[in-house]
């Protein structure tokens, strides 16, 4: 008897612990999920801290519209327009020299394709995602530079092949995701393959590719290294496709390295106004993705 | 007449998406090719001798830099990745506003240029914490840039377990925490390992994110509170002093074999996976 209940207790408390354990554990999870909130917490807060002071003190006109970026003057002038103008142009240019080759791949890789092939290519458009950016700088440095000059249009060239891998990724699933009797409607009515394919299937997939290009403008804009290393960076509004060119990004890495005082506060407004490029980008890709699918 | 155009157009059409695809191979192949006959001239025993100095250039410092902070980098990432990627799958009710929160955040981290997470952790690591130009520093900024990375590819991971096993365990009279760590995590191993290793991937080839954080000494870190430079970072630290261009090659064309190595790993593994 005495026995039993001495079982009993046990097996009470052991329950009990172990109620208490996944308890516990719950909380370890819950936790853990929430460190990806408390960074973006963080990174709001030390940037915004430390870069919205500066914007007040030079003005956001001044600061956002401003032609003249010469921190070193006296009295210094801490304009950001030309950076804007320079990174907007060459994700522009991106875009142009990357989204048809891109849509077109991905295209080829979903529909036309034979499977031997698809073996092959899959993994190069997979490898060109993983080159770090530097290989490409060093690259743009021997092989676009000494044709096109450390100018707009190299970082264009540049950021466009950069820009491939993400554009073929994400339109590729996105064709894919059609359904089949899409394309099979079309061949009844009589057209042929590629007809069914560009009039049809690529239509239908249209959010999944517009996706693809947003997400590929957020890559662009972002760029850093490789583009420090072909554009030239002269801190000048943009003047001419073969003239060199100052990104956000560039701005802020070029003289992070030396900036004190409101310098140093003008290179992280700098960086909140990239930031809020990319939330922006980030919104409209998740809105049109969540279109998508 | 209007058969024949249709027959027209179908060819061009044909013709453009070949051209298309054709050019994308053939510019990685140009990049590849390019630089591995640039740098493999310049790949020589001096070149992997245990300290740099200005005469041999060697890149053995950084690789080794490299490997101890993508270690430490997956050390921190990878638990709280998992963890939370978990918490997502098996323990959120649906519906649940923190859920909601979570993956809007991760969807933000996962956007962020790497030159904004540098920074970041140059305001908040390096100097609001104190830590100097340091591998903690930069380790802790890599952690948070690869989270999403890794968040991601665990909660695929997971919810692609079959719910019959997580009945076959709750009916054996398992709890949920034994569910987890004995029969969902073991069969999620997979596809969380493809994640950890894009996100190698990632930290191998960062540099923007780490000349702020990390510094760039071109010796091997004594301790954490050192500066070190991946091999990234010696890339564009040569590429930026313009003097040993050549060596700049051979260290790409390294950089680029281990990125080919991590490529094929993940390849392998999301083959086995498929299976």
């Amino acid at each position: 008897m005495e026995r039993r209940s001495r079982l009993n207790e046990t097996l009470k408390f052991g329950t009990r612990f172990g109620t208490f354990k996944e308890k516990f554990m719950r909380a370890v999870f819950f936790l853990a999920a929430l460190s990806s909130i408390l960074a973006v917490v963080l990174i709001c807060y030390f940037l915004l801290a430390n870069g919205l002071p500066a914007i007040g003190e030079i003005g956001p006109a001044s600061f956002l519209l401003g032609k003249e970026w010469s921190p070193s003057d006296t009295p210094p002038s801490f304009g950001i327009l030309p950076m804007i103008l320079g990174s907007i142009y060459v994700t522009a240019g991106a875009i142009v020299i990357g989204v048809p080759i891109g849509v077109l791949s991905a295209v080829f890789l979903a529909r036309v394709c034979p499977k031997r092939l698809y073996k092959l290519i899959k993994p190069g458009v997979d490898l060109l995602a993983g080159i770090p950016s530097v290989v490409y700088g060093f690259f743009g440095m021997a092989a676009i530079v000494p044709f096109a000059g450390n100018s707009m249009l190299s970082a264009c060239i540049l950021l466009g092949v950069m820009i491939l891998p993400t554009v073929v990724g994400i339109s590729e699933s996105a064709i894919r995701a059609v359904p089949e009797h899409y394309y099979e409607g079309a061949l009844a009515l009589g057209a042929g393959h590629y007809r069914s394919v560009f009039r049809v299937v690529l239509p239908a997939a249209k959010s999944g590719v517009l996706a693809a290009i947003v997400l590929g403008v957020g890559r662009a804009i972002g760029e850093t290294m490789a583009v420090i290393m072909v554009a030239g960076n002269q801190a000048r509004m943009p003047i001419s496709l073969f003239k060199g060119v100052r990104t956000l990004t560039a701005n802020i890495v070029i003289e992070m390295g030396y900036a004190t005082g409101l310098h140093r506060d003008a290179l992280i407004a700098t960086g909140v106004v990239l930031f809020v490029f990319i939330l922006i980008i980030n919104l409209s890709f998740s809105a049109l993705r969540n279109r998508a699918l | 007449m209007i058969n024949r155009s249709h027959k027209m157009s179908e060819r061009a059409l044909a013709v453009v998406t070949w051209a298309a695809a054709i050019v994308t191979i053939a510019v990685l192949a140009y990049i590849i090719g390019f630089i591995f006959v640039k740098g493999v001239p310049y790949i020589k025993p001096s070149l992997f001798s245990p300290t740099y100095n200005s005469d041999n250039v060697s890149l053995m410092p950084a690789l080794i830099s490299t490997i101890l902070m993508t270690a430490l980098s997956l050390a921190i990432a990878v638990p709280l990745g998992v963890l939370s990627a978990v918490y997502l799958t098996e323990y959120a009710k649906r519906g649940n506003k923190a859920v909601a929160l979570i993956r809007m955040t991760m969807e933000t981290l996962s956007g962020i240029p790497s030159i904004v997470y540098g920074l970041f952790g140059m305001l908040f690591f390096v100097t609001f914490l104190g830590w100097g130009f340091s591998v903690l520093a930069g380790t802790f900024t890599l952690s948070i840039m690869i989270l999403p990375l890794i968040m991601r590819s665990s909660e695929e991971a997971i919810l692609a377990v079959p719910d019959t096993y997580r009945e076959g365990s709750f009916g054996l009279g398992a709890g949920t925490l034994r569910t987890v760590f004995r029969i969902v995590l073991p069969s999620a191993v997979p596809g969380i390992l493809a994640g950890v290793i894009l996100a190698v991937g990632r930290i191998v080839g960062e540099t923007a994110a780490l000349i702020y954080t990390s510094g760039t000494v071109a010796q091997v870190p004594e301790n954490v509170y050192e500066s070190a430079r991946t091999l990234s970072v010696h890339m564009y630290a040569l590429s930026s002093e313009g003097l040993h261009i050549g060596e700049g090659y051979a260290t790409a064309a390294v950089l680029l074999v281990v990125v080919i190595l991590i490529n094929t790993c993940s390849a392998w593994i999301a083959k086995r996976i498929g299976r």
